[in-house]
């Protein structure tokens, strides 16, 4: 079974996680001056990368807490998780976990 | 409040010899930023640790760490008006929520030297005493259920399970159970 290494719990099963989109996605600081295209892009439009892509994931059936992840899309490998508010680990340092 | 205890015990299908169900309890959970756990922890006479997924018990009560900013405080049935009077008086005046779930779940006692192989045929976390000692807990996932897991002796856990999920949380432990034993 995959590993995923909560910041807070350590290692743990897939089953108790849920992925939660897209990370780092800064709301609109003034919605209200925000075109419609610019709300749509906000609400709507995410990347779709093959390779490694920053994703919110969240340990429902365990801590509860969310926090970010760096996922190779290609091979489904974990490069390292943070938590939420911390910068993502330059890729150069990236340990290599195990999947 | 309407005593629901009897209710709460209903839906519990005798399993199997290693499994049997504990007497009602109170629960409550509280959350809050650390300076808030440890002044409850410190009214209710436990110690506090920030150690992630470890449990904190002496004389009946204790406090389970599910999460960051989340205790499960655990205590006998008996004493639900003395401890959530001695917690509201504790932390008047702070941020935090206390909630009373004593009758959302029901615990369960897995005990026996194949305890951790039981609980492994529905939880994918390793229970090997190295990996996961006396006196850790986390919430976590037995076959489709939820359940906070506790470690309370090495071959003993104890399981919350939500009400609704007890007859098939049971039912999954004595069919494992026959498997064993066969």
């Amino acid at each position: 079974m995959l590993l995923i290494n909560c910041p807070y719990c350590g290692e743990r099963p897939e089953l108790e996680f849920v992925h939660g989109g897209q990370a780092h996605i800064a709301r609109p600081g003034n919605p209200a001056e925000c075109s419609d295209q610019q709300w749509a892009d906000y609400l709507y439009r995410r990347d779709n990368i093959k390779g490694v892509h920053a994703e919110r994931w969240r340990h429902t059936h365990g801590c509860g807490r969310f926090f970010n992840a760096l996922r190779d899309t290609t091979s489904d490998l974990f490069l390292a998780t943070y938590k939420v508010g911390e910068r993502p680990p330059a890729q150069s340092q990236q340990k290599r976990a195990t999947a | 409040m309407r005593d629901l205890s009897a209710a709460r015990q209903g839906p519990y299908i005798a399993a199997s010899p290693l499994v049997r169900p504990l007497p009602p309890a109170t629960r409550l959970l509280l959350r809050g930023d650390p300076d808030v756990m440890a002044t409850a922890l410190g009214a209710l006479g436990l110690q506090f640790a920030e150690t992630a997924c470890r449990a904190v018990s002496a004389s009946g009560r204790a406090a389970l760490w599910l999460g960051p900013d989340e205790r499960l405080l655990l205590g006998p049935q008996a004493e639900f008006p003395a401890l959530s009077e001695l917690l509201r008086t504790a932390l008047a005046g702070r941020a935090h929520s206390l909630v009373d779930v004593s009758h959302r779940q029901c615990a369960l006692e897995v005990s026996g030297p194949q305890a951790g192989l039981l609980l492994n045929c529905g939880c994918p976390l390793d229970l090997d005493p190295a990996a996961f000692p006396v006196d850790m807990c986390t919430r976590t996932v037995l076959a489709k259920a939820e359940v906070v897991l506790w470690r309370t002796a090495e071959r003993s856990f104890h399981l919350e399970v939500w009400r609704s999920f007890v007859p098939y949380v049971s039912k999954v432990l004595s069919l494992a159970a026959r498997e064993l034993t066969a």
